[in-house]
């Protein structure tokens, strides 16, 4: 089976900085949920980024076979949709359908088909009775959830989220994985938590310091690596 | 800090709230030039401007008292020019800047308020202002509250370290000159994540419109409607 996404020896520095991404080697199958785990700073939304195109390395990136070049970035952009971690950054429009709608307008759907498209995907994110708000007068939950359904709205073959559970409380967090888990993209979820991204991949990645380190079925990574919230209980005071 | 009333007020519904956003600008034009240009010492000319802007405040369904303090803030603006004007031995000039002022304010209150921000922008577009100055405006809109609201956590952090901007002693000048460049470099970072952010959906430079508004009869009458009573005013 052809993979979605392939990336072999990617290398990226910012500016004259030190290497931040050291040769990552990654593919992405249709229909898989995959989890990336890994340290602040190790270069995972680097690596995310350089999933359509907005940042280029020396190395290999396709999707879908088209490499990342300029010529390709229109469809490839199409077919990736990513979410990224603050969702203020994302919702840049009025209103949270002008925002749903941007996407498939740019698309050069014509305003009533953008704007059908962007109904369901508000409709698939719970969002559809918000249409008309302003992002400032949205909770984190529906924020995030409108950020999504302008990804979904240009319908993508793959969704990358980057740490989608920020500012999330656990009801918001269960939301979301419900949400994901019906969604029927192939996944690439950067997450620091443990519990979210068991309920939502089958297969993890870890990185550190710009290079996958080790991978597995995201349960067992996870306890191999140790690389969960858990902690012994507090003792009740004396 | 993350509510303006304005902005609430001009989602509400009403006749006026229904209309093209074209069709209220070219009203509130029309009232703008008749107010600018009447003469002064004739107080029964800008009474009947008043009644043309109260009908609209009710027409809109508008707190009448919000709509009038709202109005208030050209006063101290105008109260200077009529200070000059009084100075200068010119009394009735005097009063009637600082009514004509109080009275465009006014037009400007109720266009805001019955005009969502981004639908007017998309009625000056259509009347030639360049779209780069209004997406700018529109971005601008849509991250004030958010950068003041960074702002506004910087200074509850430093003042639960005990500092503060107090900009009378040195210390405070400088803490003031960092927390700006902070801010700065912050909403710098910002705009670039937005940006990428644009560019990831699709963006190629074309700022795209979702609904190009349509211009019905209501939106013809309340145009001509309002332009006739303004100049009625101005010239009887
Ligand atoms: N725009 C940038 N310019 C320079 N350095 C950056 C930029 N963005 C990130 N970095 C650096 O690259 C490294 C990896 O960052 P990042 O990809 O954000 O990591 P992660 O998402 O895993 O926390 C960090 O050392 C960070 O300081
Ligand atoms: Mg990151």
């Amino acid at each position: 089976m052809e993979p979605l996404i392939e990336v072999q020896g990617l290398h990226f520095r910012y500016d004259s900085g030190p290497e931040v991404l050291r040769g990552v080697n990654f593919r992405l199958f249709p229909g898989e949920s995959v989890a990336l785990l890994g340290p602040n700073g190790s270069g995972k939304t680097t690596f995310v980024l350089h999933l359509n195109g907005l940042l280029r390395g020396e190395g290999l990136v396709r999707v879908c076979g088209l490499p990342t070049r300029p010529e390709h970035l229109p469809s490839i952009r199409r077919k990736v949709g990513i979410l990224f971690q603050d969702p203020d950054e994302q919702l840049f429009m009025p209103t949270v359908l002008e925002d749903a709608a941007f996407g498939p307008l740019n698309l050069g759907l014509d305003p009533p088909r953008a704007l059908h498209a962007a109904q369901e995907a508000l409709a698939l994110t719970g969002m559809s009775a918000a249409w008309h708000k302003a992002p400032y007068h949205l909770s984190a939950g529906e924020k995030r959830r409108a950020a999504l359904a302008g990804v979904l709205a240009m319908r993508p073959e793959i969704l990358v989220l980057d740490e989608p559970t920020t500012y999330l409380d656990p009801p918001g967090r269960r939301e979301l994985a419900d949400l994901l888990r019906r969604l029927p993209q192939a996944k690439l979820v950067v997450t620091h938590d443990a519990t979210f991204a068991c309920a939502t991949t089958t297969r993890a990645v870890f990185f550190r310091e710009g290079r996958i380190e080790s991978e597995g079925p995201t349960a067992e990574l996870i306890r191999r690596l140790g690389w969960d919230e858990r902690l012994p209980p507090a003792e009740p005071a004396p | 800090m993350r509510h303006l009333v304005l902005e609430d007020w001009s989602r509400k519904e009403s006749w006026l709230h229904a209309r093209d956003p074209r069709a209220k600008l070219m009203a509130a034009v029309a009232l703008l030039l008749a107010i600018g240009t009447s003469p002064a010492g004739s107080p029964s000319r800008l009474a009947g401007y008043a009644l043309l802007l109260l009908a609209g405040v009710i027409i809109a369904d508008l707190p009448v008292r919000g709509v009038w303090l709202r109005a208030c803030v050209v006063l101290p603006f105008a109260g200077v020019f009529g200070v000059l004007a009084w100075l200068a031995g010119e009394p009735g000039r005097a009063a009637a800047v600082g009514v004509k002022s109080y009275l465009s304010a006014w037009t400007l209150v109720l266009l805001a308020a019955t005009t969502p921000l981004p639908a007017l922008l998309r009625g000056l577009a259509s009347f030639g202002v360049p779209r780069f100055l209004l997406i700018v405006i529109q971005l601008l809109y849509r991250y004030l509250f958010v950068i003041a609201e960074q702002a506004h956590h910087m200074r509850l952090a430093a003042a639960s370290r005990g500092g503060g901007f107090r900009l009378r002693s040195r210390q405070g000048w400088r803490a003031g000159a960092g927390a700006v460049a902070t801010l700065f470099a912050r909403s710098h970072a910002r705009a670039e994540a937005i940006h990428r952010a644009m560019l990831a959906r699709g963006y190629r430079g074309e700022f795209p419109l979702a609904s190009p508004p349509r211009f019905g009869l209501g939106d013809a009458l309340l145009s001509l409607w309002a332009s006739a009573a303004a100049a009625a005013l101005r010239l009887a």
